[in-house]
This record gives C-alpha cells, sequence and structure tokens, in this order.
C-alpha cells in the first residue's frame, strides 16, 4: 500500500509561472477552491525571464496599430501554421489583459502623455510591446503572484508532478511529490491545467532553467492528449557565448530594438544581406533608414536585425559556418555604436537596458555601452505543445487543459518575441475560466490506488539500483545529442542517429541510480526528470523527421525550401495503444473569409 | 586545468559539517557552476536551490566566504581561490538540507501586507495617465528579485530572531512599493508601526550592501516609511491638528 498526503481541489494547475498564476487567479475569482503546483519557488518561474516586453495592439505609440495588425503579424511570423482562430483572439485580448495588470500593480514604463508606453519588437509590425526597461516579465510573474496571493490559492512551492491520473476518458487529478521530504501527494480534481512552460533542458545550449523539461507536454502526451507542432523549437538569435560558464543565457531582442546591430568579425552588417520574399516590403532599404525605425520614425521600415527569431538565428549561424564569426564563434552585437548618433549614449543604454548592463558587466568583464557583445543562438522555446481548442484550451483529454509555452497553436512555425508574454495571459485566463466552468459540470472522478502504488514504485526505484549510470551523466548526453542533431539546422540521417542514441539514453534512464535519501535530493530530481525528457525528445526527433520541409524555425539541409502539401497541415503526435509514437499530418481548416481578407491587405 | 577547494556545508536540519570538494575551475566560472560540477561527479544529492542562473530570479541565495550572495553572479575571479572557498545555507532562515533553507516565512508575511488599492481609473476607458518620473520612483522597489539576502544579513532577523515582530527589510521595501505607488490609496502606515515593527529597524544598512539588485533599500524605502510613521504618530503639531480636525489616525 502506498502512502501519500491527499488533497482535493476543484481545478489543480500545473506550474506557477505567468499562464499557471493567471489561470489560477480566474479560478479563485470565479470562486473555484484552486490548487498551484510550482516545481521550484513561488515566483521564480522562467516567466522572470522575459525582457523585452508584452505584446499587446494598444496603439498608445502609433495609433495604426490594431487587433488586426496584430493577427496578422502573428499568422505571418507563424508561417500561417497558427491556429487562426488563437491568433484572432490573442490578438483581440492581449490589450485588455494588459491594463488588466495595471489595475492590479504592475508599473510599466509610460509616454509622454502618461499611458502605457510601447517598444518595437522583431516581426511587429508597430511599436507593440509594453514593457518595463527590460525586465518586464518580473513585474509580470510579481503582480501576478501578489494578486494571486490575496485571492486564497493553495501554492504548493517545490512539488513536483510525475504522473496524470484519469478516471476512464477523463481527467482525475495528478500524483507527485515534495522535493523538501520526498513525500509522495495526491491531487484530485475535477479539471486539471498544464501550465509547466517549455523543454529547454533537452538541449546544452538553453536559456531554460533546469525545470524546463517538458513534463506538462510529456504528462499530457502521456495521458493520451495529442501534441502538435513539436518540430518547431525557437533558437533565440542571441545569447551569450562567453565565458562558457554563461553559454546559453539570454541577451534580449530589445538590444535589437534600441538600435544595437548585429556585425561579422568584417565589421559587416550581415543581415543586410539574406531579407526573405515574405518580409521584403517590410524591411529597411539603407542603415540610416534602420536606425531612424530604431528612433520612432514612423516613415522608416524596420532594419533586418528585428527580422523573425529563426532567420536570424540562422544567419548568424551561416556567418560562422562560413568563417567570419568572432572569437568565439558567434558574432558581434554591438550597441554602443549608437554613441555616434545620440549624445549621452551610455546613459540610455543603462537605463533602457540595465539588467543587459549589468549581466555583461558582472558576468563577462563587458561594458556594453563601450565595446560589442559576442552572441550566438542558445534554445529558448517551444512553440509545439499540447493541442487544444482554441476558445477553451481543452486537450483532448477531457477536463485537461493547457495554457502557455506547454500549450501549442497560436505560434506555429516560429512565435514573436512579445507574443508569449501576452499568451500566457490570454490563454491563461481563458484556461482557468473554462477549466472553472467544467469543474463546476463535473465531480471529481475516481482515482485507481494501483496507479498510485506502481507511480511510486517507478519513482522509487532509482534508490534501489546500486552504482549504475549517473542521472546527471545521462542528462548531459541526451543535450549534446539534441544539440548536435536535432538543432538549428536538421537533416534525415543525424535525426536517425539521434533516435537511435535516444532509445540507447533510456535504456540507461532505466538503469539509472541515486545515493542519499528523499529529502531535496536533486540526483533524484534530475533522474526523475528523465523520463519527460526523453519522452519530449523523441517527439521533437520524430515530427522533425516527418516535415520534410523547411519552415519557420525548422530548417531541414536536405529539404531547404519551403513545400506547400507541408504548409497546409500540422504534424500530430498520439501515444498509440500500444504504447508506440503515432504521428499524423492534420490539415488546417481554412481560415474565415473575415480573417483571410486581413492577411491579405496587410501583406 | 586550474582546480580549487570548495567547502560546501553538507547536512540536514542545522545538523551538519563542512566538506571539502576540489573541481576545476575555468574561464569566466560562477561559484554556482562549481557546486554544479561538485554535484555532477562527486555528490549527486547535494542540495542547492537555482533557477535562472542569470541574477533575475533570486533563487541561489547562500553565503559565499560569509558574505550573502547569490552564487550565480560570483565569479570565481573575484575570490582568492589559493584557500578554499566556503559556501554555506542563509542563517536567517531555519535549514532544511545542505544550502537550502526553508524561506516559506517570507511567503507567509506578504499575504499580511495590505494589497495594492488603486485610485479610480483616470479615464473613461478605465485608464490611468501616470508620469515617467513617478513610475521611476517606485520601479527601483519592483526590481526586487526576492532572493532574500537583505533578510538573511538584517541583524534583527539573523541575530534576534524578531522573525514575530519585525517583516524585514524585503518586506518594508514592498511595502514602500505600495505606498509610494503612483496609483495605490492604501494606507499602511499604522501597520508598519504595529504590526510589522518598522521601529525596529536601526539603519545600519547592511541589507543595502548585499542587495543584489542595488536598491537603495534603506534611504530610498526604510527611512521615507520611518517618516511616515513618525508624522503620524509623533509630531505633536500634527496630532493638535488632527484633534481639532478629527481625522483618521
Amino acid at each position: 500500500m502506498s502512502e501519500y498526503i491527499a488533497h482535493e481541489h476543484d481545478v489543480l494547475i500545473i506550474g506557477a509561472g505567468g499562464a499557471g498564476l493567471r489561470a489560477a487567479i480566474e479560478v479563485s475569482a470565479a470562486g473555484g477552491k484552486v490548487a498551484v503546483i510550482s516545481k521550484s519557488l513561488l515566483g521564480k518561474a522562467h516567466t522572470v525571464m522575459a525582457e523585452g516586453g508584452v505584446a499587446a495592439a494598444m496603439g498608445n505609440v502609433d495609433d495604426r496599430d490594431s487587433w488586426r495588425v496584430h493577427f496578422a503579424d502573428t499568422m505571418r511570423g507563424g508561417q500561417y501554421l497558427s491556429n487562426w482562430r488563437m491568433a484572432e483572439v490573442h490578438a483581440k485580448e492581449a490589450p485588455a489583459r494588459v491594463r488588466e495588470l495595471e489595475a492590479w500593480g504592475a508599473l510599466f514604463d509610460r509616454t509622454s502623455d502618461g499611458r502605457i508606453l510601447q517598444r518595437n519588437f522583431g516581426g511587429h509590425r508597430y511599436p507593440r510591446l509594453a514593457h518595463v526597461g527590460d525586465r518586464t516579465g518580473l513585474e509580470m510573474i510579481r503582480t501576478l503572484q501578489d494578486h494571486g496571493i490575496h485571492l486564497g490559492l493553495d501554492v504548493f512551492m517545490e512539488h513536483t508532478v510525475v504522473t496524470l491520473l484519469k478516471d476512464g476518458e477523463r481527467i482525475a487529478g495528478a500524483f507527485g511529490y515534495d522535493r523538501e521530504r520526498g513525500r509522495f501527494h495526491l491531487f484530485r480534481a475535477k479539471a486539471v491545467v498544464l501550465a509547466t512552460g517549455g523543454i529547454g533542458r533537452a538541449y546544452k545550449i538553453t536559456s531554460n532553467s533546469w525545470e524546463y523539461t517538458g513534463d506538462g507536454h510529456s504528462l499530457a502526451y502521456h495521458a493520451g492528449a495529442a501534441l502538435m507542432d513539436m518540430e518547431f523549437v525557437q533558437f533565440h538569435p542571441t545569447g551569450m557565448i562567453w565565458p562558457p560558464s554563461v553559454r546559453g543565457i539570454l541577451v534580449t531582442e530589445g538590444v535589437r530594438g534600441e538600435g544595437g546591430v548585429l556585425r561579422n568579425r568584417n565589421g559587416e552588417r550581415f543581415m543586410f544581406k539574406d531579407i526573405p520574399p515574405l518580409y521584403a516590403n517590410q524591411t529597411a532599404d539603407t542603415e540610416e533608414e534602420g536606425w531612424r525605425y530604431t528612433q520612432g520614425d514612423k516613415n522608416a521600415k524596420r532594419p533586418p536585425e528585428l527580422l523573425t527569431r529563426d532567420h536570424v538565428a540562422r544567419c548568424i549561424r551561416h556567418e560562422v559556418r562560413e568563417g567570419r564569426g568572432s572569437p568565439h564563434g558567434g558574432v558581434f552585437l554591438d550597441i554602443a555604436w549608437i554613441k555616434e548618433r545620440l549624445p549621452n549614449a551610455a546613459e540610455y543604454i543603462k537605463k533602457k537596458l540595465p539588467s543587459m548592463y549589468h549581466q555583461f558587466k558582472q558576468l563577462a568583464d563587458i561594458d556594453i555601452t563601450q565595446e560589442p557583445m559576442e552572441v550566438g543562438p542558445t534554445t529558448h522555446y517551444m512553440m509545439g505543445g499540447v493541442k487544444v481548442d482554441a476558445d477553451s484550451e481543452m486537450s483532448d483529454v477531457a477536463g485537461l487543459f493547457a495554457a502557455g509555452e506547454c500549450a501549442a497553436g497560436l505560434h506555429g512555425a516560429n512565435r514573436l518575441g512579445g507574443n508569449s508574454l501576452s499568451d500566457l495571459l490570454v490563454f491563461g485566463k481563458r484556461a482557468g475560466e473554462y477549466a472553472t466552468a467544467y469543474a463546476k459540470e463535473n465531480s471529481l472522478g475516481a482515482v485507481n490506488t494501483d496507479e498510485l502504488e506502481s507511480a511510486e514504485k517507478w519513482a522509487l526505484q532509482p534508490f534501489e539500483r546500486k552504482g549504475s549510470d549517473n542521472p546527471y551523466a545521462v542528462q548531459h548526453a541526451l543535450q549534446d545529442v539534441m544539440q548536435e542533431r536535432v538543432g538549428i539546422v536538421r537533416q534525415e540521417q543525424e535525426m536517425l542517429q539521434a533516435l537511435e542514441r535516444i532509445r540507447e539514453l533510456k535504456a540507461a534512464s532505466d538503469r539509472v541510480s541515486v545515493d542519499g535519501n528523499r529529502e531535496y535530493n536533486a540526483g533524484w530530481h534530475t533522474a526523475l526528470d528523465l523520463h519527460s525528457l526523453l519522452t519530449v525528445s523523441e517527439i521533437v526527433t520524430r515530427a522533425a523527421l516527418e516535415r520534410k520541409e523547411s519552415r519557420g524555425a525548422h530548417f531541414r539541409d536536405d529539404f531547404p525550401a519551403k513545400d506547400e502539401q507541408y504548409g497546409g497541415c500540422n504534424v500530430v503526435v498520439r501515444k498509440g495503444a500500444g504504447g508506440e509514437m503515432h504521428l499524423t499530418r492534420e490539415p488546417i481548416p481554412p481560415m474565415r473569409d473575415d480573417l483571410q481578407q486581413i492577411v491579405q491587405e496587410m501583406k | 586545468m586550474a582546480t580549487a577547494t570548495f567547502r560546501i556545508w553538507r547536512g540536514e536540519k542545522g545538523q551538519g559539517k563542512f566538506q571539502d570538494y576540489t573541481s576545476e575551475v575555468s574561464a569566466g566560472m560562477v561559484v554556482l557552476d562549481a557546486v554544479h560540477q561538485i554535484q555532477a561527479e562527486q555528490a549527486g544529492d547535494l542540495a542547492v536551490r537555482w533557477n535562472c542562473k542569470a541574477g533575475k530570479c533570486g533563487s541561489c541565495s547562500a553565503e559565499i566566504n560569509r558574505m550573502p550572495k547569490l552564487m550565480c553572479m560570483t565569479r570565481l575571479n573575484t575570490l582568492p581561490l589559493e584557500r578554499p572557498v566556503t559556501v554555506e545555507p542563509m542563517k536567517a532562515f531555519p535549514h532544511m538540507r545542505d544550502l537550502v533553507t526553508d524561506v516559506s516565512w517570507n511567503y507567509g508575511l506578504k499575504k499580511r501586507i495590505p494589497k495594492f488599492q488603486p485610485r479610480q481609473p483616470d479615464a473613461s476607458d478605465g485608464t490611468w495617465r501616470i508620469a515617467q518620473e513617478d513610475v521611476e520612483r517606485v520601479q527601483e522597489f519592483r526590481k526586487c528579485i526576492e532572493c532574500f539576502l537583505c533578510q538573511d544579513v538584517c541583524h534583527v532577523l539573523r541575530d534576534h530572531h524578531m522573525h514575530e515582530q519585525f517583516i524585514g527589510p524585503r518586506f518594508l521595501v514592498y511595502a514602500a512599493a505600495l505606498e509610494m505607488h503612483p496609483l495605490d490609496v492604501g494606507d499602511r502606515v499604522e501597520s508598519l508601526r504595529k504590526d510589522f515593527g518598522i521601529g525596529l529597524c536601526n539603519i545600519t544598512k547592511c541589507c543595502t550592501k548585499v542587495c543584489p539588485e542595488n536598491i537603495t533599500i534603506t534611504d530610498n524605502a526604510i527611512v521615507p516609511l520611518k517618516e511616515r510613521v513618525v508624522d503620524r504618530f509623533f509630531d505633536p503639531l500634527s496630532n493638535l491638528f488632527r484633534v481639532f480636525s478629527n481625522s483618521k489616525t
């Protein structure tokens, strides 16, 4: 008989970043009893790392902006694979979600007439990102956290879910453990919202922390929900690359938004050399025009540094491959040059990009007001995730919802910067709202105690094995293979090798052993996380093999062009009856006429 | 490759001892890198909290060579590596395991501080108009990453254990951010005196010195709050004025 602590709630939210907290607030405000499970302490989730801002077409800086333009920008950025209904809902509702944050105490930077200031960002036609210097994510998560704690949420800090529980076809709860004591917990709930974020830890070079092991993706998949667009992993073009210990830490796109430029070792602004046709009409013709754009000239077009992330990342990789990279294998990102144009440039940079200034000063001994940074691509964001209904965010499993990074649909083949913070607000709220409605119409599902017992037994196995594989070593080996074989540029042979290696590492993960006891044992937690990491790594690889074309963040060396037979479909992954991965190409439903018209008008 | 010795506190619930680990040191490394290396190669169950590894989340607070610091922002080239680098948990909170402490007291405190209460919106669309300079004053406080190093170093908490009577620098900064918020109309002055123990702070500024976000905790947050308390409760002129005008105290 297993031993565990039991909890009962109307709605269980797994994940306490922006999406999870926003969902919890919604449940609580509707009178639902809600629990939030947080893998770390409250307020430490990856949302704090978001720097640039939250995209919402409020039109405070440029009144030509509207939800229509935001919708068209998002669809174009996603290479038309996005769920158009989600893109519509997102563009329409984001402004209200941002204003609501202000009513809860968030303090955004202001325009001269005292409204919320908005800044330029890659792929957004007009200045659209509400921001707080370069620490917008911190402001957002703190606002949600501080607002939420007064609503009576039950927060389970430093708890991790290992499996979802079902009663027949519907969700019944989750089973997990607490880090402090290693005790098991049963969370029964009428509805469950997944808000677990990304999968960055599957890669060696990443801006993601230890938590991002694809738990939500894996939990949903094993519970029978479909995952979609898993081949689309966003590599942010600008991560730190030197010194080695900081490799992967994010350098905000805001640097380029404020006038920062990318150069190769010859001092050339290489981004002008390759401008994709889809963006040719919107990109500056000269360096001068690009500068004017960053300074708010409404008649200027944006510099090519602000093209979409997938494109910029590939251009950087190309420069490095061609031998034109910086000394440590990246390129130069230069904001210091603006001193040629602005009086007090150093002060301006420190004020607009304070945390970037400190990050480089403290970690790399570089003063970004005086010298260029060295940057290169870093694994940043998972566009793919749980396939959900566009309006309710419910997955294929009744009562199981997903929002934020672990859900799919809004971003398609590539996410625009700023659209993730708005994503988690808009769809976090909706997931909370619909999960509450579902919980009101349904009672608690029954829990099968045999399932709990086998989950517990599985989780404790690493303690019983002695002297076999080290969980950290298995994790590092997986990160190496994903980085090298399923990275920015992919090809079939390499990905088949990756699948073989993942199979070996799965076997190794069944042999890992850990020392010590169950109390706050990092080795044990790493061993358990391997299950999710290996599941999502295999899904990413198989989905990437299935899409035999290049589109957005997914680039195939062996199929370097877009192929229209793939352009109209999403790759969907489900767990087959025999436990095998089952992939299908599902056609995207035809776009509503009025939305199609918007896309045409904005071309 | 160069090596260094890390003297790490190992143990549970306050019981334990320092244990030495020798680890390789490479360019640009921070203390957290060394701890991770030791964890992966020599001590798989070593307990340590961390998240962003970029000084933005405030998870990896510890005492390095006896100084409260973020492990992820402490570069090895700022430490004398010819002798062992000591790494121990924060002292102002109950010890859990190795480098991890129970900081839940801090989370409980926040609930006790009256929440943000905005004034009526300025515009008919429900929005407000705020000047950038009014925003900036409070933004300094809102930079706080809740690493709790200021709480750790505050002698009222660390040495005198007055956790019941005193909310500590972090939550005085939090209260200041609310009190000075351009939209807030709440009043926390009486609570600051009676419930939150602001009088216990005697302005030694230790908190300001350890803040990794360089928030001027004492001068910009605590002192102005103390002044509000003094104005309200100890200023004879305004007391007299209140008696005659019957306004709230």
